[in-house]
């Protein structure tokens, strides 16, 4: 098992206050908490913090973790001392919803969590708990609706008592015209019931992968469309990709980059379906031949243009 | 072999379809329902209006209720910071949306 510095993860020095320390968690906390942080690894990084946290906050947990000293030198296994917990009281360890570190587990689990879990489901005797996931699909899902393998990770309290996430595997019908944010609720799919009572409920959360052409908006999608020059000067028909097929588009003459045209009811589904924008993007052809440079010098000497004339120069 | 849409577990969207009581509220958060009455006081979560005396809330607000509870909990701030913290990120989707339909 891989012995685990709180200290060196939470940026204390060994003989840190406890002010010290609830400052020190603040601040890890908010940089990396999952529903506020876009750092990378925020969720295990905010884990591994709370563990810290958990320990160093709690004068017992801090003495006894003290006394491991620095732990293994780096690559050896870490086992507790066969002598480990004798002469400290933990209390309460539990509480938090997070899964904590083998580490963690083989020093504090055990009885502060067994002793604080039950209580919880008691208070709402007979029903399993609800529980929450939260899945990453592809836009596809939403626009065409349909069925897709989900695999899950659910919380649960193991035989000791520990929490544990466990896989879950579930084919699941995705809703037509869901949104990010919004979730699917199974019924009866969460914890099983306790004696007689009903199972909970299961709620997946749906996010969407980005997708390669288009952008979301609520439930309107966008398109960069690129044009040649001609074609958003005198107009023109030309294809472009939809979530329902190609369809021909017609651009109006005198069109620019930045123009917007919308194609209403074709974006993501539901009774108002979102609308479907596509904004232009003027492409240049190259003038890598002799005949593309005289083509350009033949626009330039016919068309006065000063593109700059805006700024003043 | 099987399609995948054999036996497909269906659900609906519950942002979308569900109207919950103070009391479903309080028992799908595991939070006392005075707990909940200071958020709606404080505006972090809100009821909506129905011809009844009781409170009833749209289904987002299950989401935005363990959000708050969340950062409640993790970043031991108040209720006040609590609200603000749910406002600035509100903001921070409505920006990130803008910068998408650009």
């Amino acid at each position: 098992m891989e012995f685990k510095d709180y200290y060196k993860v939470m940026g204390l020095a060994r003989d840190a206050t406890e002010a010290q320390i609830k400052q020190a968690y603040r601040k890890l906390a908010r940089k990396y908490h999952p529903d506020v942080s876009k750092e990378k690894d925020a969720e295990a990084r905010f884990k591994e913090v709370g563990e810290a946290y958990e320990v160093l906050k709690n004068p017992e947990k801090r003495a006894a973790y003290d006394q491991l000293g620095q732990g293994p030198r780096p690559g050896e296994d870490f086992r507790p001392p066969p002598d480990w917990g004798t002469g400290f009281e933990f209390s309460g360890a539990g509480g938090r919803d997070s899964d904590y570190s083998d580490f963690f587990e083989s020093l504090f689990g055990g009885q502060g969590r067994a002793g604080s879990r039950p209580a919880r489901g008691a208070f709402h005797a007979g029903r399993g708990e609800d529980h929450h996931a939260k899945v990453l699909l592809d836009l596809d899902a939403t626009l065409q609706g349909g069925a897709r393998q989900l695999s899950l990770r659910i919380p649960e309290i193991d035989a000791e008592g520990r929490l544990v996430s466990k896989e879950r595997v579930l084919n699941v019908q995705v809703p037509k015209g869901i949104l990010a944010g919004q979730s699917i609720r199974l019924a009866g799919q969460g914890q099983p019931a306790h004696g007689t009572g009903t199972a909970g409920d299961l709620y997946i959360e749906v996010e969407f992968q980005p997708h390669p052409l288009y952008r979301v908006d609520g439930r309107d999608l966008y398109l960069d469309l690129p044009v040649a020059p001609w074609e958003a000067a005198l107009g023109a028909t030309v294809k472009t990709p939809t979530p329902t097929g190609t369809v021909d588009l017609k651009i109006p003459a005198g069109a620019h980059t930045g123009s917007k045209l919308r194609l209403k009811g074709r974006g993501i589904p539901a009774a108002a379906a979102g609308d479907f924008y596509v904004i232009l993007q003027i492409a240049l052809p190259p003038a890598d031949d002799d005949k593309a440079k005289a083509a350009y010098a033949a626009l330039a000497a016919a068309i006065p243009f000063n593109p700059r004339a805006i700024l003043g120069v | 072999m099987s399609s995948p849409d054999d036996q497909a577990l269906t659900g609906a969207i519950f942002e979308e379809s569900a109207i919950l009581t103070l009391k479903d509220l309080s028992r799908m958060c595991a939070v006392d329902e005075r707990h909940l009455v200071e958020y709606v006081e404080e505006g972090v979560i809100h009821a909506v209006a129905v011809s009844s005396s009781e409170w009833h809330f749209s289904g987002a607000e299950l989401r935005r209720t363990r959000l708050a509870l969340r950062l409640e909990r993790d970043l031991e701030i108040n209720l006040a910071g609590v609200a603000l913290a749910l406002e600035l990120l509100d903001e921070l989707k409505r920006l990130r949306r803008e910068q998408a339909g650009r």
